[in-house]
């Protein structure tokens, strides 16, 4: 409760100087302060354009994270058990992780449809999180773990229940955490620059082409929110299945 | 019978064991004395299977299903006392063994153990695991002297040939067993 109380504060403290700093400049259509951009909000929540915009937003952003943590998962386990395939792959993960998230976006706008290309961003800036995570941790298995689950004969099914998958979970845990946060923001950008129809990215786009500033902070303020409920969710999901296990 | 003849083994960069030959009995207790460094573990790591001797040979261990308590007590973490024994045996063994083991509650998980606990639940484990041969590396730690008595007599006679590695002389007597002294023997080559 104490906790809940100090983060209310340190919200109100920021909305206070973002409104001191609306206040100072004078220009609301340019740089709104909270009740225009809660007005604005208010407002966009209203239709049912925002709700479609939001709900296939969540769709694209979740199935490309989905995706990349399958993939990663199973890329890391391919990887460290195959140190060829390590080698042969590894360049692929140094480029996607070197290579601006803007030209991928450019890149793949030209190859797939304008709905496709967010759950495709989505899911390239989260492959390599996962991937590297959870190879890294795999290698990081205690060798001593290792040794005691051979000497006792456990079975390859044993060894993946109860020493490989719990070894793994917190470095897993922490880089989904992490992923979903690139996958959103990523996402949202893909959808900004590929203006795909009915979505979050290509609304901010809107409101920025025809200076709708309150509508951009709305939107944004919308995306921010959002990104807190996800990040919350999986958090729960975690605590969840930390609970059920003891 | 086991037979290790001319046996050298080690890490890489360090040689511990040097031309060991001995033979172990079919049946009973062979308990290994020596100071720290003179190769005790290594040893039974050999016999479990675990080092391969860099030269020498050995016999007798074929198809030997064995049971190890090693030196750590290597408890997985996140599992119960309970599931980490019946993991390599049944329920019912598992139970009968922490029972034996006088672990008082197996619901608990190792960090909530104290490290004479968490030794009898890793012990529990290698005696629920069952088989021709039993190796025990330092089995008594952190057990007081009444204790490590009463779970000397559960544990004795359990397995055909049990080996083990102890400190002190009453630790090889409680189990019955036949002492060998490995630094003697190692002085002699």
């Amino acid at each position: 409760m104490k906790k809940l109380f100090r983060r209310l504060l340190i919200g109100a403290f920021w909305m206070v100087v973002w409104w001191a700093i609306a206040l100072a400049v004078g220009l609301p259509k340019l740089l709104p302060g909270p009740p225009e951009t809660v007005e604005a909000l208010f407002r966009l929540a209203g239709t049912a354009a925002f709700w479609r915009g939001v709900g296939l937003t969540m769709l694209r952003v979740a199935l490309g994270y989905l995706l990349a943590v399958l993939t990663g998962t199973a890329f890391a386990a391919v990887c460290w058990r195959f140190k060829g395939v390590d080698a042969l792959l590894s360049p692929l993960r140094t480029v996607i992780k070197a290579t601006p998230v803007s030209s991928f976006i450019l890149l793949v706008w030209l190859w797939l449809q304008r709905a496709h290309v967010p759950v495709f961003i989505s899911f390239l800036m989260v492959l390599p999180i996962i991937w590297t995570a959870v190879q890294e941790a795999l290698g990081a298995v205690d060798g001593n773990l290792k040794e005691m689950t051979n000497m006792y004969r456990f079975s390859r099914w044993q060894k993946m229940r109860y020493l490989y998958a719990p070894s793994v979970k917190p470095a897993f845990m922490a880089a989904a955490l992490t992923g979903l946060g690139f996958a959103w923001k990523s996402g949202i950008a893909a959808e900004v620059i590929a203006l795909t129809p009915d979505s979050v990215g290509k609304h901010l786009s809107d409101a920025k082409n025809y200076l709708e500033y309150p509508d951009l902070f709305a939107w944004t303020l919308t995306v921010i929110l959002l990104s807190m409920l996800l990040e919350g969710l999986l958090k729960a999901a975690a605590r969840r299945g930390k609970g059920a296990k003891k | 019978m086991i037979q290790l003849t001319n046996v050298t083994a080690g890490y890489p960069g360090k040689t511990v064991l040097r031309n060991v030959t001995l033979s172990l009995p079919e049946k009973g207790a062979v308990a290994m004395m020596a100071p720290s460094g003179f190769g005790k573990t290594t040893l039974l790591r050999v016999l479990a299977g675990l080092l391969k001797p860099q030269s020498g040979t050995i016999s007798g261990l074929e198809n030997k299903k064995i049971a190890f308590l090693f030196q750590e007590d290597r408890l997985l973490p996140w599992l119960t006392a309970e599931k980490n024994v019946s993991i390599v045996s049944s329920a019912e063994k598992a139970r009968f063994w922490l029972n034996a083991m006088e672990i008082g509650d197996p619901a608990q998980y190792p960090h909530e153990m104290s490290g004479g606990m968490q030794r009898r639940v890793a012990l529990a484990r290698a005696m629920a695991f069952g088989g021709g041969l039993l190796l025990l590396d330092e089995p008594f730690k952190g057990m007081d002297e009444a204790l490590r008595a009463r779970i000397a007599a559960r544990v004795k006679d359990q397995f055909p040939l049990t080996v083990l590695s102890v400190h002190d002389q009453e630790e090889a007597e409680l189990m019955g067993a036949s002492i060998l002294r490995l630094d003697q023997m190692m002085n002699q080559h």
